[in-house]
């Protein structure tokens, strides 16, 4: 549906993104996740025909975004960045504008832009004036827009930052429900988001494609050993110890836990192995409590860190909790 | 239609903005004031001219009338229409709106053709008003309505080179205030650029008075029209929307 081939772009002297190459199945929903300035935006605006690439070749939906722009801006739908809509009008009169720009057939456009309300939850301001909106509103009528022509593809920038939790919450609902057929790219750098909504990430740092891969790959992939969380009621020195001391175990980190005081220790096993019965036998053994065993599950963050910052998958990022 | 959705949506967007009610009203009290005062001399000199008969001959209301007022109007016009156009692109710049308007299935053609066609609609909704004060001269006496028709034609295609000339500026800039300034300045420009011909002599001097525009409003003002000054009034417009075009155009590049 999208197929990206070694786009670059120069703004100047220095390049936004450079030789950015990657595909995107029909009915996916697709995570671009990347730091401040990575070149999320302007992959965005390439694929969306708003910015001509400096080379390299993209397109959507069978059509080349350079050559048959047109075409390619009939089966699209876009949110830019700070989405940007005229304040001073209401927002179904913004919307039956949208429709008639894009084309919809008259008939058809009365009913488009009542789905489109209903589906973004916008009805109920449907006479309001763009400007008075709150910024959950407004990010509704933006995404409501996007979806008017019933494109075959939506990219939407950064569609929940600014938001409040909840909002964030029912605008990832929308999101997920928008999918099925369409195709969607969202960019965020906001990681369980990508985890939530999305079966594929594509990870950008500094204008190049770092990774490409299902966020479970992912993480399995940095998963090079098994790690497990431990809290003893005991001697913290004598419980690092003897934990240390069990066959298997790499190393021994200790977390103090903020809230209660209470020492957790992460343990670090050789790959491939369960040692957690062996764990909690030695604990039992001291005759300290156990209070708590469970795997460490590795998060997303770490993985987006590591590969960002272009560390050795071995190495432990440093003040990273390892809580699932 | 895309143009028309474009058209309506700018339309709507003067009417629902002070812009379009301050611009109506002050242009309405300037051309009222003008009408009133001219008249008015008109008034005493024909008086005069009933005492010396030699005078009267010539003296018609369309003559003393209507040719100065329409020459005044155009005056006006050089300070007002900067503030038509001022907006069309620059706002849309300035709020991210062109981006989105980037991605739409419209041809950037389409796009310029909605807006130039908004702004003159407005700007025919501003003729209409020394249009009135006309009409009540009707009730005086005699009218040359066909000459007057031309002058309005005159205006009108002026107008447009303002709205070429406007337009342009506004794509500049992402700044209202420096689209408006720019466009006073370059329109004031073009309507002076004769005054250096006669200094620059020759070749040079002839295409600086042929650049003018006020100069080829004159056989409009006599009630003529002169292909010559129709043709270049409409090639200032055409190809000052082409390089509109390019203007916004670049602003893609640019990012
Ligand atoms: N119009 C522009 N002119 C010059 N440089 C630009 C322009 N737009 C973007 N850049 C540069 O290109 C790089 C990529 O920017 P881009 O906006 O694509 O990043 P991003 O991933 O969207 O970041 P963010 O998360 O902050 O939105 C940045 O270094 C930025 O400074
Ligand atoms: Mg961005």
């Amino acid at each position: 549906m999208i197929e990206v081939e070694n786009l670059t772009r120069f703004y100047g002297p220095t390049a936004a993104i450079q030789d950015v190459s990657f595909r995107v199945d029909q009915g996916q929903i697709v995570g671009f996740l990347g730091p401040n300035g990575a070149g999320k935006t302007t992959t965005l605006r390439i694929l969306s025909g708003y910015l001509p690439a400096t080379s390299g070749t993209a397109r959507v939906a069978g059509f080349d975004v350079f050559k048959e722009s047109l075409a390619v801006r009939r089966r699209l739908g876009y949110l830019p960045e700070n989405v940007p809509l005229y304040p001073e009008m209401r927002v179904r009169t913004y919307l039956d504008f949208v429709a008639e720009v894009k084309g919809v057939p008259r008939q058809e456009r009365q009913r488009r832009v009542a789905a489109a309300m209903e589906r973004c939850r916008v009805d109920d301001v449907a006479n309001h004036l763009i400007g008075s909106l709150s910024r959950g509103y407004r990010q509704r009528v933006g995404i409501a827009q996007a979806i008017l022509h019933d494109p075959e593809v939506i990219l939407l920038d950064e569609p929940t930052v600014g938001l409040d939790p909840k909002q964030i919450i029912e605008i990832r609902q929308l999101i997920t429900e928008l999918a099925g057929q369409r195709t969607v790219i969202l960019s965020t750098h906001i990681l369980p988001e990508v985890e939530m909504v999305c079966q594929r990430v594509i990870i950008i740092n500094q204008g190049k494609i770092v990774a490409v891969d299902t966020p479970e790959n992912l993480k399995a992939k940095i998963r090079t050993s098994a790690r497990v969380l431990l809290q003893v009621d005991g001697p913290a020195v004598a419980v690092r110890d003897h934990l240390e001391r069990v066959p298997g175990v790499l190393r021994v980190e200790e977390r103090p836990e903020r809230a209660d005081g209470r020492i957790r220790y992460l343990v670090e096993c050789a790959p491939d192995r369960d040692l957690r019965r062996d764990l909690a036998a030695v604990v039992v053994r001291q005759g300290w409590g156990l209070s708590e065993l469970r795997p460490a599950d590795v998060m997303l963050e770490e993985v987006f860190i590591r590969l960002v910052t272009e560390e050795s998958p071995h190495e432990q990022p440093a003040g990273q909790e390892g809580e699932p | 239609m895309n143009v028309l959705a474009i058209f309506k949506r700018e339309v709507r967007t003067y009417f629902t903005s002070p812009i379009a009610y301050a611009l109506l009203t002050i242009f309405a009290v300037i051309c009222g004031f003008m009408f009133t005062s001219i008249l008015a001399q008109f008034q005493r000199a024909s008086f005069q001219s009933a005492m010396n008969p030699a005078m009267a001959q010539g003296m018609n209301a369309t003559e003393w009338v209507v040719r100065p007022l329409l020459r005044n109007v155009a005056v006006i016009l050089l300070f007002l229409m900067p503030i038509v156009t001022m907006r069309l692109f620059a706002e849309e710049r300035k709020t991210g709106t062109l981006e989105l308007l980037f991605t739409f299935p419209i041809r950037d053609v389409e796009l310029l053709a909605g807006k130039f066609l908004a702004a003159l609609a407005i700007f025919l909704v501003m003729l209409a008003l020394p249009l009135v004060n006309i009409l009540m001269l009707a009730g005086l006496g005699p009218l040359e309505w066909p000459a007057i028709g031309v002058a309005f034609a005159g205006l009108m295609l002026l107008g447009m080179t303002f709205l070429a000339i406007g337009l342009f500026c506004s794509a500049l800039t992402e700044n209202q205030i420096v689209a408006a300034v720019l466009t006073f300045g370059a329109a004031l420009l073009f309507w002076i650029i004769d005054w250096s011909a006669d200094g620059a002599g020759g070749t040079l001097g002839q295409v600086l008075s042929h650049l003018s525009i006020i100069r080829h409003f004159d056989s409009f003002q006599r009630g003529v029209i002169e292909s010559k000054d129709l043709i270049f009034y409409l090639n200032f417009t055409i190809f000052g929307l082409f390089l509109t075009m390019r203007a916004v155009e670049s602003h893609r590049w640019k990012g």
